[in-house]
């Protein structure tokens, strides 16, 4: 069998529903930003698989570290913000930070 | 006395009472005697500076000769000028001395008939004040000013007779003197707007040029000239409106005395004396037949009363009657003699009788009698006042009265109208009959009630005085020998009005006639008019230029040419009046010998019973006795539609003009309430109704943000799919 982009679209589009379904359904906030990770990883699959079969030269796989470094940042930042939400509430799930609601 | 002194003095006697009042009435209570030595000494210098003209004027000796001066009070614009004017004449010189006069007796003899009365102070204001008002009409120079003093008397009578207001009587009668004379006052005014509208003046003698030159004439002058005389019908108590006088009698007898017997009352008769000329002969038929009537009819009353008081009321509406009779026949001057020796003999029989009164505490005159010893000045005075008025020859009384019954004889003669005669001699044969029937059974006979006899004694010096003074008046006021008004030392006074002359007089001053109703006809006319009794009237105008020179014998004989009515050649109308004066004092002393024989055979002798004529015949008397029902007349009918009339508006009233009001009511509420609905359901509708649905709006709205991350996350995955779907399969 031979394996072509829509094969790696695939697998892509998966990991992007899983990463939005565990963002979606998941109360705790750890856990979000795992399906976080799963969908910005996703991105990065399609960026290399477009890379890999489309002629715009390395612009992809740029884009692919560059995102890498993104989601780094992000990760430290979240999970300083999910420490403070811990501090502040005793809990890490999403739903009792609701305080500006009221 | 200069011209210019006399308008002073006159000015001084009008002023007097007027200050007599104001101190009076201010300070009286802290005076001593509570200050009627004021009223008393003021009315007494007003006597003497009236006695002052008055010896002017007899020296004068021209009736004709008038001072007049007018200060300018009001200019309302558009020719509407008033004048506050003086006019004095021997007419008014002769008025203010019997106001005067009485007036100051009246005040002398209150001193001792009011004495110790709660509101004596007051009743010496009211007298000033009445004598002001008095004196204003007897001088005033125009209508304006005569209407306004008019009322002050009318007012000044109210007070006085309402003088014992505690009683209901007196409150009651003045009440019906003032309303009473109401009527009269506006046919009044209506006369001196009529006289104003045509001729454009108030003044009396330019009213008489004009009136003279025809600026009114025809019905209109019969119908003003008798809306004036129904002034003098309310003020003098003619019928139909005489009733209020008989209950006039309620106030304190020197006011009866003063008001409604000497002056006031004789105020109406002045008033057309003054205003001779102003009277057509319709509207002077009218006056005559007024006159007889009520000369006639009162005197019947006068016959069966038994208050001694009331008694001298009929026989004031009587003799007012002669008066206002002898005006009626054209003879203003014998009205105005009758009504100067009448002020004298009436003024004393009341005051007489206030002795009287004073003394036994009643005024039954069946509960007198046999006073004569005890009273010995009031029973002569009154005696003399009795006599005269009676028409004994040689007394003022006969003198006036038949002069009067002549002229209305010689009327009578030329126009054929008897009646009047008829009814004022038959008057004349009362007369003596039911004063008599006074001096008798007041005087006379046994006391009927003993107690009442020895409690009475004469009165003092200030009541007796003045029935003195009165009494030489009375024998004095007709001359010694008494002499008819031309004749006598009237005839220095009262002419009547040679409107020739005042005409003259007149055109001199405007220069021509002003006829307000300036039509060229009418002053063309005018000019014939002012030419005609020259040419027809020759004779008569040479007679009328003697008196100017000074003879009063000329001017005698002229009054009694010019007087008869005006028309016709003055030859055969002057044989006409002779023959008439000549029979009516045949008549008159005829009649006056029964009367005072019939009185002396009833009342005296007893030779008749009353009270058998009385059973006899029960129906006259309760006539009489009832005043022929006047009284209840108008009440069944005047103030019974006055009654029914209120009661009409009254519904009127309530049923239109509430219902108007209350309908208008009722739609304004009607309207308002729909539109609170409207505001309450529409408008704030409207408004909540947003509130409402924004309110709900929000409502449902708000559960979309739910503050969760995850649903806004769903959402938007929604929305994208949503979206992709709608790109790529729509």
């Amino acid at each position: 069998m031979n394996v072509g982009l829509p094969h790696f679209l695939t697998v892509s589009a998966v990991l992007f529903a899983l990463g939005l379904f565990a963002v979606m359904s998941r109360r705790n906030t750890v856990a979000i930003l795992m399906g976080v990770e799963l969908m910005l990883n996703a991105a990065n699959l399609n960026f290399v698989a477009f890379s890999r079969y489309v002629q715009r030269g390395i612009d992809g796989q740029l884009m692919a570290a560059f995102v890498i470094v993104l989601a780094a940042a992000e990760a430290a930042v979240a999970l300083a913000i999910v420490l403070a939400l811990y501090r502040n509430y005793g809990t890490v799930h999403a739903d009792t930070a609701q305080s500006l609601k009221r | 006395m200069s011209d210019q002194g006399i308008i002073t003095a006159a000015i001084s006697i009008l002023l007097l009472p007027l200050l007599s009042y104001t101190l009076t009435f201010f300070f009286g209570k802290k005076l001593p005697r509570k200050g009627d030595f004021i009223g008393v000494t003021l009315m007494g210098i007003a006597l003497i500076q009236a006695l002052r003209i008055f010896i002017t004027f007899w020296q004068i000796g021209n009736p004709a000769h008038r001072v007049e001066q007018a200060y300018h009070w009001l200019d309302l614009g558009g020719g509407f000028r008033l004048d506050a004017g003086i006019l004095v004449d021997g007419m008014t010189s002769v008025m203010l001395m019997v106001v005067c006069l009485v007036s100051f007796l009246v005040h002398l003899y209150s001193t001792g008939y009011m004495h110790g009365d709660r509101r004596y102070e007051r009743f010496f204001a009211f007298l000033g004040f009445f004598t002001f008002s008095m004196l204003g009409i007897v001088l005033s120079n125009n209508l304006f000013f005569l209407y306004v003093f008019w009322e002050l008397v009318g007012l000044s009578s109210y007070l006085l007779i309402g003088f014992f207001f505690h009683k209901a009587t007196a409150a009651a009668a003045n009440k019906k003197a003032f309303l009473t004379n109401r009527v009269g006052d506006w046919g009044f005014w209506l006369g001196i707007l009529t006289f104003f509208t045509a001729c454009g003046t108030l003044n009396y003698f330019d009213l008489f040029a004009q009136v003279h030159a025809g600026a009114i004439k025809g019905p209109l002058l019969a119908w003003a000239g008798v809306g004036l005389f129904m002034g003098c019908v309310g003020k003098s108590a003619q019928m139909p409106l005489h009733i209020w006088l008989p209950d006039a009698m309620e106030g304190p007898t020197p006011v009866s005395a003063l008001i409604h017997a000497a002056t006031m009352v004789a105020a109406g008769v002045y008033m057309v004396a003054r205003l001779a000329p102003l009277f057509g002969p319709e509207a002077l038929m009218v006056v005559l037949y007024v006159g007889a009537i009520t000369a006639f009819v009162t005197a019947t009353i006068a016959l069966v009363k038994t208050d001694i008081k009331r008694v001298l009321a009929f026989s004031t509406l009587s003799q007012l009657g002669y008066m206002v009779m002898g005006l009626g026949a054209g003879d203003p001057v014998n009205a105005m003699y009758h009504l100067t020796t009448h002020a004298m003999f009436k003024a004393l029989l009341f005051l007489g009788a206030g002795s009287v009164i004073h003394a036994v505490h009643s005024q039954e005159m069946p509960e007198m009698g046999g006073l004569r010893k005890k009273m010995p000045i009031t029973f002569w005075t009154f005696l003399i006042a009795t006599l005269a008025i009676s028409g004994v020859p040689g007394l003022s009384g006969f003198y006036s009265k038949d002069g009067i019954l002549g002229s209305v004889l010689a009327v009578g003669m030329m126009k054929g109208h008897y009646l009047p005669f008829i009814l004022g001699i038959t008057a004349a044969a009362l007369t003596p009959f039911y004063m008599f029937r006074v001096v008798f059974l007041t005087f006379f006979g046994k006391p009927r009630d003993q107690h009442k006899f020895d409690h009475a004694h004469e009165s003092g010096w200030s009541m007796a005085i003045p029935l003195m003074v009165l009494a030489f008046m009375t024998l004095i006021s007709a001359g010694i020998p008494g002499k008819t008004a031309d004749k006598g030392w009237f005839s220095r006074f009262a002419a009547p009005y040679d409107v020739a002359a005042i005409s003259a007089q007149y055109e001199a001053k405007h220069g021509g006639l002003v006829v307000a109703s300036a039509e060229p006809a009418a002053i063309a006319e005018a000019g014939a008019a002012l030419a005609e009794p020259a040419a027809a009237h020759g004779e008569n105008l040479h007679a009328e230029a003697a008196p100017a020179e000074g003879g009063h014998e000329a001017a005698a004989a002229h009054g009694e040419a010019a007087a008869a009515h005006g028309a016709a050649a003055g030859g055969h109308n002057s044989h006409v009046r002779h023959t008439a004066h000549v029979r009516a004092m045949i008549m008159s002393i005829l009649v006056a010998t029964l009367g005072i024989g019939a009185s002396w055979w009833t009342y005296h002798k007893l030779r008749v019973n009353p009270a058998a004529i009385q059973a006899r015949l029960p129906f006259a008397h309760k006539v009489l006795q009832g005043q022929y029902f006047f009284d209840e007349l108008y009440a069944a009918t005047i103030y019974r539609f006055t009654l029914w009339w209120s009661v009409v508006c009254a519904a009127f009233d309530r049923v239109v003009v509430d219902g108007i009001v209350n309908g208008a009511g009722y739609l304004t509420r009607l309207v308002s309430w729909v539109s609170g609905l409207c505001d309450r359901y529409i408008v704030d509708g409207a408004v909540n109704g947003v509130a409402t649905v924004l309110q709900g709006a929000g409502e449902g709205i708000r559960r979309v943000q739910t503050g969760r991350i995850q649903t806004y996350l769903v959402y938007v995955s929604a929305s994208v799919l949503v979206l992709i779907v709608i790109y790529r399969v729509l």
